[in-house]
């Protein structure tokens, strides 16, 4: 239905070198396999199989996921950020869409 | 019966000596760190007699429970908020219009929106909750099917347009044209309804704060509606926790979307005047 | 994906079952750890594996992992049907080798972290999450 949708929570501002919290969360199914349909027949898989995070172009995190990863992916994680720019974060799905969104971040 | 019945609220009061522990009354909610909710303060005027001090639901729930509403990250309803997103912007019907052709985005759109319904409709000539706005707005601007009142798509859309108004204290009007369906709606709250004869006010008024088998009772306050619930994974609307309560008493219950709802939610609401709208919020 | 009780029990069946065939389980997290570590010796310790002891819902149960000084971290969840659960790949901008997310658990059991340290050597840790699925609700 909205599977796709992503939010992130990255701070607006940060100093030099300050430890960040960022989360991040999409909407998705993640269809494991394992389930079958109201006729007994196997539902195919269909997850997020993997998701990254960058600060301008180099990564801070990359996530190799597998169906055991929960209905609607959370991550929380840490970053340092060495000066302003932009987060870009990306989920791959297994039907080959990938979902991606941004938030910039100024460090004084 | 009567007395039978007061021996069952003396036996849910003793119960209660037990239940303080599990509530959280002076825990404080400020969700995502930015947004500071009132879950307690001064009872409106309306409720003299009754009540001197007003809770929200969230403080009647485990540390657990509560955490699940401060961090949208946490809270389970959100995934519903952006659904409902997604079906903000999608044109439906006849005329080629989404909700926000219109209205624009609902942050700017809907601040304050959550606050005051159920309201008065002028043109309408009727109190209007806001399932039956947002229907008005399918079928006559948009030319588009309306929801079932109790459907998922309906209650997703009500919890999205609940959003900016969090924080905002609650402020329905209760006079003027909308008072003689606020009189209805206090009629029916303190009518005993079913073969347990119990009225909305038996439990949430003369005995908030007590156990009922192993349920915390509240005072009932809609704030937060629509709730995502523990016990049924999903959004849940004011009128289905209406009739969930009345089947509860063993009665036959007012439909989801019945003017005896749409008055008992105005009522209700009013006397959840002052508290922060929470919606959604999570409760068991 | 909302799985409904019944399926939730059938996906517990799946796990208990595969607790009875110990061996089978076994081989199948022998065999990640050894992809992932290319056949390494493993030593206890140096990561850290945070998860609830008891999960009411085994559909989302809250964990984090953390190494410090590791560049990635595998996750296994040895009584799922496919113990495979992700792993966490660490790029130089983060403060703390440490990440959170939410996995899905057939049942009580086993969840196990590998990691690999930037030296090339590897460390596991593991820790029993018990999961009481499908309560009455609360």
């Amino acid at each position: 239905m909205a599977d796709g949708k992503p939010r992130v929570r990255v701070p607006k501002t940060a100093s030099a070198g300050e430890q960040i919290t960022i989360k991040t969360l999409i909407s998705h199914k993640m269809e494991s396999g394992q389930r079958k349909d109201g006729d007994g027949n196997p539902i195919p898989r269909q997850i997020i199989n993997r998701f990254t995070a960058e600060f301008n172009g180099e990564v801070v995190i990359d996530v190799t996921m597998e169906p055991a990863i929960s209905t609607n992916p959370y991550f929380e994680f840490d970053a340092v950020v060495p000066e302003s720019g932009e987060f870009v974060f990306t989920w791959y799905d297994d039907n080959g869409d990938v979902y991606t969104t941004s938030s910039p971040i100024t460090v004084s | 019966m009567k007395d039978a019945l007061r021996g069952v609220l003396a036996g849910v009061a003793l119960s209660a000596l037990a239940s303080g522990a599990t509530a959280q009354e002076d825990a404080k909610l400020i969700v995502n760190g930015e947004i500071e909710m009132v879950t307690t303060t001064t009872a409106p005027e309306h409720l003299e007699g009754a009540f001197r001090e007003i809770r929200s639901g969230w403080t009647f729930r485990t540390p657990e429970t509560q955490a699940l509403q401060m961090d949208d990250f946490e809270n389970p309803a959100m995934i519903a908020v952006d659904r409902a997103q997604v079906v903000w912007d999608a044109v439906d019907g006849t005329e080629g219009n989404s909700c926000s052709s219109c209205h624009g985005t609902v942050d700017e759109s809907m601040a304050g929106v959550r606050a005051v319904y159920p309201k008065w409709n002028e043109d309408a000539g009727e109190v209007r909750t806001l399932e039956m706005q947002i229907n008005d707005c399918r079928e006559n601007r948009m030319g588009a099917e309306p929801w079932d009142y109790g459907s998922t798509g309906m209650i997703d859309m009500t919890a999205l347009i609940s959003i900016p108004s969090r924080g905002m204290p609650v402020n329905v009007a209760i006079d003027g044209p909308a008072q003689s369906t606020w009189e209805k709606g206090k009629e029916i709250y303190y009518t005993r309804f079913g073969q347990l004869e119990l009225a909305c006010a038996n439990c949430h008024e003369d005995n908030y704060d007590n156990l009922i088998r192993a349920d915390h009772l509240s005072m009932g306050m809609t704030n937060g509606f629509p709730v995502y619930r523990l016990r049924n994974t999903r959004l849940n609307s004011t009128h289905q926790r209406f009739r969930g309560c009345i089947r509860d008493t063993r009665a036959e219950t007012f439909a989801v979307g019945s003017p005896e709802f749409v008055a008992l939610e105005l009522y209700v609401a009013s006397r959840g005047n002052g508290l922060s709208v929470e919606a959604p919020s999570v409760r068991n | 994906m909302t799985l409904s009780r019944r399926e939730t029990l059938v996906l517990g069946l799946g796990a208990a079952v595969a607790v009875m065939m110990p061996l089978g389980a076994h081989a199948a997290v022998e065999d990640a750890i050894a992809a992932f570590t290319g056949g390494a010796d493993v030593s206890e310790g140096g990561v850290t594996l945070t998860a609830p002891e008891i999960a009411e819902n085994g559909n989302t149960v809250p964990i984090s992992v953390s190494a410090p000084g590791a560049v990635s971290i595998m996750i296994l969840a040895a009584g799922n049907p496919n113990p495979d659960v992700g792993t966490f790949n660490f790029g130089p901008l983060m403060p703390r080798q440490e990440a959170s997310t939410r996995v899905r658990l057939a049942g009580t059991q086993d969840l196990i972290a590998v990691a690999k340290m930037s030296d090339g050597s590897f460390v596991q840790t593991s820790r029993e999450v018990k999961v009481t699925i499908g309560g009455c609700g609360g």
